[in-house]
């Protein structure tokens, strides 16, 4: 496979064809903030948490292909700036009360808020209507939480092969709806699927394991999250 | 289950072939027939097409012309667009709630009759307008939209509302509408006899690689809105890899205020179709997709048929004109309802049958586009400036417009002036002179390029329109001293709310915070940090957007904070006393007083969300 290098914030960069912006950093210990990729799962672009700009240009590095001398800028003050105004709108578009969720430590989002140094946010929360199914035995769906970054459509559809969930609604009024009727008791979701323990933040949950890990030893407690990355402690 | 509705739905489906990329298809066709693609109906599809449930109603919810809940025989369409408003929308749509006894969204307990707002169905320049399903009915008044109701309450005909049909082909017996062209400038290229064939077989008379040099002399640059250069799009296009390739014209139209592309496809339909045709030789295509908006539909019949006479004249079909390499048809795909389908790759996606979500880049459409086969999306008007270079030589097109911006443009022009229409100008025209053509030099203030363009006031009469300047796919809206600019600001945003696909962040939320924040900038509730925080979001958007909506989403707001900061003066203040403006107290305690049984102060004016 053609090997080439890219920089990043001025650091050369080792990068294979195919690879992604992100990938290719991910690889050399570079964090680039992101909720939507996860790996394995084909790239989405939805989030757009990961937009840096490449060659001058603003791209969503988990769907760019890194090419031969690309110059990436990931940490400019613009480019943070402008992420934290975006994870700043996902917390007001939806809602989110951390403080008794059980995903609180182990959520991407509320980490990522964290990392970016967010305390509250400086625009109107929305307070939208959303709903919660409880119907399955054992998997919980709270849309409040919902951030429909597709973690679990995809997984479902391409990991677990089942297509347990899309998208319906456009816009403000889009929102994950299950395969088969309203409730995902009606489904063929299960609680072993891979699709559960994709979800970034509390929408998705295991049902009687919350609270199960005290404070102080969650995922994020300790470290803020993409210094796993940084640390090199993945790849 | 209804086995009356099962068979039937089936019956539908087996008409596509049972093709699961003609899903939309297949949905227009069961809400025509239905009134709504109901659950029963979802399922029926999701059978016989094997797609997931989930999916088919993904589909179903997406588009606003298609729906779950049944609707009135008759739907009743209005266009809520700023023109409309301008010109009375309100008056109408009262006198249509007061004669049906419904409001907006509602259907009468009868069943018959649905009546729904609907964004611009680009006939800005005879608002207010409004869809009676298919039926296009154009500068409605109070009076006009009761008569409306009774007549339909007779006959129940949208058809039989029309009485005098417009000009041209309006009038044509598979047309028969009320609509007028309103072209009112002769035509200096595109809107010109035409002579049929000639430029179809000048064109298969050169090489492809010709065709394409010939673009590039002219220097064509695509009139949708974009102004990517036609010649380099088909070098791509050509070039890339698959034995298969895909031409679309894109005949969205969606741009609030723009309306030019209905004048060509009423008036000059084997023009598109030869530019297409053309372009499909020139790329090496064999499939040829015209993506019509579903507001459009009333001109579909027609154009069917123009196609039809065209594969029996040999232009289209097996050996085009006799040429032993070239076999290329034409399929309309109808569009139902979706300004963000006007978006290239969206477009895509809703002619393979889906959401009409944009696809991620790269791959460019040129490479991967519908179907995977690599496509090339090309405007009706630049397909028609092909026709022309393709008759009458690059050089007689490029004499006309500027060194970047070649040939002429077609504006739709609306608003508050005495002359809307269309108007085929040449590149470098001054706004100035444009406001002189029809009749709209008092302006205030002008929209280019529609929503998505920008706000511009009098100091900027003497730029010109192209693409390096002042940039338009065709719209110009006009806005006399009477008009509260903030209004037409609000609407916009409302507009950007409404047809977001949701795909993203940025979009997804920006633009109803945007809204809102304007909306508190008119009730007198923001502050001077809001405007510093919205104008912060504004630029994210335009930087991490992921499709040009919502990379355009926020210029009502950027364009007027630039050119018109007069508007949000207001939030220049402090607050005397010190409150945050923005702060409703009184509104926050009005739930726990009526819960604790103390009653609620009087709060006059104040608001808030
Ligand atoms: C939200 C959005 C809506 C669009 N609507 C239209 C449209 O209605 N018609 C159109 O020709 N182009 C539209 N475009 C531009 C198309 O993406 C594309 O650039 C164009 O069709 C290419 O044709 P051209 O090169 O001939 O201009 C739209 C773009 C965006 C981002
Ligand atoms: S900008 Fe994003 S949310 Fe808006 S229409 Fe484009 S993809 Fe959809
Ligand atoms: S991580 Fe790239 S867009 Fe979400
Ligand atoms: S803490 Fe993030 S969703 Fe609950």
């Amino acid at each position: 496979m053609s090997q080439f290098t890219i920089t990043i914030d001025g650091r050369e960069v080792e990068a294979k064809a195919g690879q992604t912006i992100l990938e290719a950093a991910e690889e050399a210990g570079i964090y680039i903030p992101r909720l939507c990729h996860k790996p394995g799962l084909e790239p989405f672009g939805g989030c757009r948490v990961c937009t840096v700009t490449a060659n001058g240009r603003p791209c969503s590095a988990c769907t760019q292909p890194a090419a031969p001398g690309m110059i990436v800028m990931n940490e400019t003050e613009q480019v943070k700036d402008f992420r934290k105004t975006l994870v700043e709108m996902m917390f007001v578009e939806g809602n989110h009360f951390c403080m008794f969720c059980e995903k609180s430590g182990n959520c991407e989002l509320q980490a990522m808020g964290y990392r970016m140094g967010i305390d509250v946010p400086r625009f109107p929360f929305l307070f939208p209507k959303r709903n919660v199914d409880a119907s399955h035995p054992d998997i919980l769906v709270d849309h409040n939480r919902c951030i429909l970054c597709a973690r679990c459509i995809r997984t479902s559809r391409d990991v677990d092969g089942k297509q347990v969930f899309d998208f319906v609604g456009r816009g403000a009024n889009k929102r994950v709806a299950v395969r088969s009727g309203t409730r995902l008791a009606d489904s063929d979701a299960d609680v072993s699927d891979a699709a559960v323990e994709a979800c970034p933040v509390g929408a998705l949950l295991k049902k009687r394991v919350g609270y199960a890990t005290p404070i102080g030893e969650r995922l994020y407690d300790k470290a803020p999250i993409g210094s796993e990355i940084e640390n090199g402690e993945e790849s | 289950m209804s086995t009356l509705l099962d068979s039937a739905v089936r019956k539908i489906c087996k008409a596509h072939d049972n093709d699961p990329t003609r899903l939309l298809d297949v949905a227009r066709a069961v809400q025509e027939k239905y009134r709504c693609v109901s659950d029963e109906a979802i399922d029926v599809i999701s059978q016989v097409l094997h797609l997931p449930r989930v999916t088919v109603e993904s589909l179903v919810s997406f588009y606003a012309f298609l729906s779950t809940e049944k609707q009135g025989r008759v739907i009743i369409r209005l266009c809520d667009d700023v023109i409309d408003r301008m010109h009375g929308y309100d008056r109408v749509l009262d006198a249509f709630r007061e004669e049906l006894g419904i409001e907006l969204g509602e259907t009468t307990p009868d069943g018959n009759i649905t009546l729904e707002r609907t964004a611009c169905i680009g006939m800005s320049d005879q608002a207010p307008a409004a869809l009676i399903n298919d039926v296009v009915v154009t500068r409605l008044n109070s009076d006009s939209a009761r008569e409306i109701v009774r007549e339909l309450r007779e006959h129940m005909d949208p058809q039989r509302l029309v009485r005098t049909y417009g000009r041209g082909n309006n009038a044509h017996d598979l047309i028969r509408s009320m609509v007028r062209n309103n072209i009112q400038t002769e035509g200096l290229v595109l809107l010109t006899r035409t002579n049929r064939g000639e430029a179809l077989r000048k064109a298969l008379s050169l090489r492809p690689v010709e065709v394409i040099r010939a673009i590039k002399t002219a220097r064509v640059r695509g009139r949708g809105g974009a102004g990517f250069p036609t010649g380099m799009k088909w070098e791509f296009t050509r070039a890339a890899d698959g034995e298969q390739k895909v031409i679309i014209c894109n005949a969205d139209e969606g741009e609030p205020g723009t309306f030019k592309d209905r004048i060509l496809l009423t008036e000059y339909p084997d023009r598109v179709f030869a530019g297409m045709t053309i372009a499909g030789y020139a790329i090496g295509a064999q499939e040829g997709i015209l993506y019509l908006r579903a507001e459009y539909a009333y001109l579909k019949a027609f154009l069917e048929d123009r196609l039809e006479k065209r594969r029996k004249e040999g232009l289209l079909g097996e050996n085009v004109l006799g040429h032993s390499r070239f076999h290329f048809d034409i399929r309309i795909q109808m569009g139902a309802g979706a300004y963000v389908c006007g978006e290239e790759t969206a477009l895509i996606s809703s002619c393979e049958g889906t959401r009409g979500d944009p696809k991620n880049r790269p791959p460019f459409p040129a490479q991967h586009g519908y179907l995977g086969r690599p496509t090339s999306v090309n405007n009706v008007e630049t397909l028609c400036c092909v026709t022309k270079i393709m008759e009458e030589g690059a050089a007689a097109f490029s004499q006309f417009g500027t060194n970047q911006s070649s040939g002429t443009k077609l504006l739709s022009i609306s608003g508050d002036c005495r002359r809307p229409g269309v108007y085929e100008l040449p590149f470098g025209t001054t706004l100035r002179e444009v406001l002189n053509l029809c009749d709209a030099e008092d302006s205030i203030a002008v929209q280019v390029g529609g929503p998505s363009g920008q706000m511009v006031g009098p100091d900027a009469y003497d730029r010109q329109i192209c693409f390096d300047d002042l940039a338009t796919g065709g719209s110009i809206m006009t806005f006399g001293p009477q008009r509260d600019l903030l209004e037409v600001v609000h609407a916009f945003l409302e507009f950007f709310e409404d047809e977001s696909c949701g795909y993203c962040t940025p979009c997804r939320v920006g633009t109803v915070l945007l809204k809102e924040a304007v909306e508190r900038v008119r009730d007198d509730l923001c502050e001077p940090v809001d405007i510093d925080r919205f104008q912060e979001m504004g630029k994210m958007m335009k930087a991490m957007s992921r499709c040009g909506l919502g990379q355009t989403a926020p210029n009502p707001v950027l364009s007027t904070l630039e050119n018109f900061p007069g508007l949000y003066a207001n939030c220049k203040k402090e607050d005397s006393e010190g409150y945050r403006r923005s702060f409703d107290l009184e509104g926050s305690v009005t739930e726990a007083s009526a819960i604790a049984g103390r009653p609620a102060h009087a709060t006059g004016e104040k608001g808030g969300r």
